[in-house]
């Protein structure tokens, strides 16, 4: 059977293409990390279930964490798991 | 597409539609930091699947099937005999549901691992069918709330005991069975990298809190994870050519009671101190059963 011959579209779509999905007009609480605090530990990168919480060096060349908020949901899961209490919710 | 890869790490990337603070999606990212991108995927349908292929979106970075529900087990074994036949060493990983592989699929499971085909099986265990609205499965656990095992006057909830997958895989000689929780990552991530290095079929089995299905709150995935394995409920373990070869459960462990574990969720809050009891005996039959 013939892709072409029955007009059905491609079912196979773009890897990835999710981004188009910006998730962060989701969020009604917002995570704010203190880079002071941020231990660079990387707990709340690797318990992120939207994969928008990443771990970027800053000036000094220290692993801090930093959120993508175009796609991040607002759970509050990295601020419960964060052994330093660097991340804090605060209402959008 | 390797420029998302990089911006955000995973094959699995953002803009996927599970719940905000889901633990199947935390556990799977776990998983995928174990993996290569010589890695075919294939999903039994479920929340994971659901979320991460909203057409014509995906969120996979890596080559990705869904075919039925029950279907994983056999739409694997035939990528891996083209692959076999191609000469290639591709892994193949299979992410389904706890109904996928404790009930709709088990048969065909049970047919994959007697052809001793070398696939690795992800058993993402939220103890229910999540995607559905929280039916009870057979991973469902006594005493839970479920939409089909409902508390009330007449109903402590599911009368039945969580079925012992891990026995099951046991009983057809595979080389690696393992189970974790979302709460250890770091552990998720070895396993799989263990399970994909083993000869032979593997299995493992990650229990996966889902907010909707625990009743419990956006950021509680990991607290609920932690208790079970800090409770001795759903201990760490590892299984080595069918022996015992890594538990939680050490000389050193100290559990917590199960009360701490069944408290900050909304589908075990109507137990009675008699039935909340019997959980604790299951706890403490398995610190005797797994200690090392
Ligand atoms: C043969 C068949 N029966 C029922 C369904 C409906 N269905 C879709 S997802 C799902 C639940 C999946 O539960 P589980 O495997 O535990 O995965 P979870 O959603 O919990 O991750 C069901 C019943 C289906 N798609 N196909
Ligand atoms: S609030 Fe949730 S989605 Fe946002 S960065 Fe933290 S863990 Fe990720
Ligand atoms: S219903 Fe449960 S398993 Fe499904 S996306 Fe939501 S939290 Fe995750």
């Amino acid at each position: 059977m013939s892709l072409k011959n029955n007009k059905i579209k491609n079912p196979v779509t773009q890897p990835g293409s999710a981004l188009n999905n910006k998730t962060g007009d989701w969020r009604t609480e917002k995570p704010i990390i203190d880079p002071n605090l941020c231990i660079g530990c990387s707990r709340c990168v690797k318990m992120c279930p939207d994969a928008c919480m990443l771990m970027k060096l800053d000036k000094e060349g220290k692993l801090k964490a930093e959120v993508d908020y175009d796609y991040c949901k607002g759970c509050g899961l990295c601020a419960s798991e964060c052994p330093v209490k660097a991340i804090l919710m605060e209402k959008e | 597409m390797s420029t998302n890869k990089k911006k955000f790490n995973s094959f699995l990337s953002p803009g996927h539609n599970a719940c905000a603070g889901c633990g199947q999606l935390s556990a799977a990212q776990s998983v995928m930091r174990a993996l290569t991108d010589d890695t075919i995927l294939i999903s039994s349908t479920g929340c994971l699947e659901v979320t991460t292929t909203a057409y014509p979106q995906s969120s996979w970075q890596l080559p990705w099937i869904h075919s039925l529900f029950e279907n994983a087990a056999p739409v694997a074994s035939g990528i891996k005999a083209a692959l076999k036949k191609k000469k290639k060493k591709t892994k193949v990983v299979i992410q389904a549901g706890d109904g996928a592989t404790y009930d709709i699929g088990i048969g065909l499971i049970s047919g994959m691992w007697e052809r001793n085909e070398e696939i690795v099986y992800i058993c993402y265990d939220t103890e229910a069918y999540s995607n559905t609205g929280i039916q009870a499965s057979g991973s469902t656990p006594w005493g839970a709330n479920t939409v089909t095992t409902p508390a009330g006057e007449k109903s402590f909830g599911s009368n039945q005991q969580k079925k012992d997958m891990l026995k099951i895989a046991l009983a057809h000689g595979l080389n690696y069975v393992a189970q974790s929780t979302t709460a250890f990552p770091d552990d998720i991530t070895n396993k799989v990298k263990k399970a994909l290095a083993t000869p032979g079929p593997s299995y493992i089995q990650i229990l996966s809190p889902c907010v909707p299905g625990w009743k419990i709150k956006t950021n509680q995935a990991g607290e609920g994870a932690r208790l079970a394995v800090q409770t001795a409920l759903y201990p760490l373990l590892e299984y080595t050519n069918g022996e015992l070869s890594n538990s939680s459960i050490n000389k050193n462990f100290k559990a917590l009671p199960v009360s701490d574990y069944l408290s900050i969720q909304g589908r075990f809050k109507h137990l009675s101190e008699a039935e909340i009891k019997q959980i604790q005996a299951l706890a403490d039959k398995n610190l005797k059963l797994f200690k090392l």
